[in-house]
């Protein structure tokens, strides 16, 4: 595609930021913008979250933003994070926009908290799980979670390993919630149940409040900024029919996750890339489990060898597949997943805090969405 | 008894939820095709018919996935075990499983009943004795 990211911004990420949401999306919008040598006025599209609760015309008084011609929203959340790359990516390519500003902040921790019951989620899709008391995300993904367990013998021990992995990146990444602070099986095998016999606390992601920002624009004009440009090498989303935003209850085989096998076929086809073409993935987990059906998804190891690919140490930094090299959204922190954009970027350019060498190209998966950067 | 949120039903599932009330479990067949749906659509995802009528299902599937709902941060008295029973005509829905933790299983034949929570009445699943 003819679009590249050009600058990466953030606020810390933290469990209680003390200000407002608008500042956070203002604070990183910002940094980004600097980071890509370019000024307010150079922005001129705009891409977030259905979710976000920071409007455009707001941010754009707050940066000093003069005309924006170009605005669009990715829906559903986290498996949507990394169409907000798609979006920015589809705007400069046809000329709609020349600088495409991406956010998403938020008081994820200190304000509305996602795994809290909500009662006020009505309304007749939520007429067939709020009743039952599936009422927050852990126990909706958890039942879908269960097949796949169910099918390979894969155990919330084999879980654990990957949860020790991420929380060791993390450790070393001083951007990281949780720097400095490693973890073993036993102390995540120790950690209680959220939704028994599939998931612990510490197979969940953070609550975290904080802001992330990119820019993206066309490659010739990344050429003369600032920065190494990254390039959108592919980006694109999967839907199928008979999905749903979380209750992925309803297709015929539901041990696997469709929709990502459907991403991965798309997008290894529009690459011209394999997996072994691929240095670093970032793989969306609001849970555990889903770094392991999306391992299979894109073909970094076969259905059902997940749990001994990641026992083997291959997704540890020096493996052969280094994932979530920044502790992913149990280590790092839970910024709906467009943290990991930022992740891969810094991975291109040499400067992520657990650098994998050589790095040409990275994949940055987030469920229903993907997008694969690579070097310019 | 286990608190629960009483579903707010609309054009398309009405029907579902008077069907509960008299103790028949209700989805939705395709008046052109015949073929079942579940969760309520307002067209038939096969022939795009609008027509449908509610057919009574026997009641009886396997249990195709189960969890344990705790409350996230609070202690709660009564946690629930949610199943997805995929029920013998084909189609596969949300519910509960009458009992413990210890008597889920994936596969095990379950059957419904209709339990009354006061502001409202669910279908939920027993094991099937025997």
């Amino acid at each position: 595609m003819n679009a590249a990211i050009v600058g990466i911004g953030q606020t810390e990420f933290s469990k209680d930021s003390g200000r407002s949401e608008l500042q956070l999306a203002a604070e990183a919008a910002s940094a980004a913008i600097d980071d890509a040598g370019l000024t307010p006025a150079d922005i001129d599209g705009m891409v977030t979250f259905t979710l976000d609760t920071n409007d455009e015309l707001a941010l754009m008084r707050a940066l000093g933003v003069p005309e924006v011609r170009w605005m669009s929203r990715t829906p559903h959340g986290g498996a949507l994070a990394s169409a907000t790359v798609q979006h920015a990516a589809a705007a400069v390519a046809s000329g709609a926009a020349d600088a495409v500003l991406v956010y998403r902040a938020f008081n994820e921790r200190s304000g509305r908290r996602f795994g809290q019951p909500d009662a006020a989620r009505r309304g007749p899709a939520w007429n067939w799980y709020l009743p039952y008391g599936l009422d927050t995300p852990a126990k909706i993904y958890a039942l879908w979670f269960q097949r796949y367990m169910h099918t390979y013998g894969v155990t919330n021990e084999d879980l654990g390993r990957y949860v020790v992995l991420a929380r060791k990146h993390a450790a070393t990444n001083p951007n990281a919630w949780f720097y400095g602070r490693p973890i073993t099986l036993e102390e995540h095998q120790r950690s209680r149940w959220i939704v028994e016999p599939i998931i612990r606390k510490l197979d969940c992601c953070q609550e975290s409040d904080g802001g992330v920002a990119f820019v993206v624009t066309t490659r010739e004009r990344a050429r003369d900024l600032k920065q190494p440009p990254v390039g959108v090498v592919a980006a694109s989303q999967s839907h199928l029919w008979g999905g749903d935003v979380m209750f992925n209850y309803y297709h015929p085989e539901v041990a696997d996750f469709p929709e990502a096998t459907a991403l991965a076929t798309q997008l290894w086809r529009t690459s011209g890339l394999t997996p072994g073409d691929v240095q670093v993935a970032m793989l969306y987990e609001n849970f555990t489990p889903v770094v392991f059906q999306q391992l299979e998804a894109f073909g970094f190891c076969g259905r059902g060898e997940a749990k001994a690919f990641i026992a083997e140490g291959n997704i540890e930094v020096g493996g052969t597949i280094p994932v979530n090299t920044h502790g992913g959204l149990l280590g790092e922190g839970y910024i709906h997943g467009v943290n990991n954009v930022l992740e891969g970027v810094r991975q291109l350019r040499g400067t992520a805090a657990n650098q994998v060498p050589d790095v040409d190209h990275v994949l940055v998966a987030a469920g229903r969405s993907a997008a694969i950067l690579g070097r310019v | 008894m286990p608190p629960v949120i009483p579903p707010v039903p609309g054009h398309d599932d009405e029907f579902f939820w008077a069907g509960v009330r008299d103790g028949r479990l209700l989805v939705q067949r395709c008046a052109d095709c015949h073929e079942l749906r579940h969760p309520p659509l307002p067209m038939c995802p096969h022939c795009r018919s609008l027509e449908w009528e509610a057919a009574e299902l026997s009641g009886r599937g396997t249990i195709h996935s189960w969890v344990v709902s705790h409350h996230p941060s609070e202690p709660d008295a009564e946690p629930r075990v949610v199943v997805v029973v995929a029920m013998e005509e084909g189609v596969r829905l949300v519910s509960n499983l009458q009992g413990r933790a210890e008597d889920a299983a994936i596969d095990l034949p379950v059957e419904v009943v209709f339990e009354d929570f006061g502001d409202v009445v669910l279908p939920q699943f027993r094991v099937v004795a025997g």
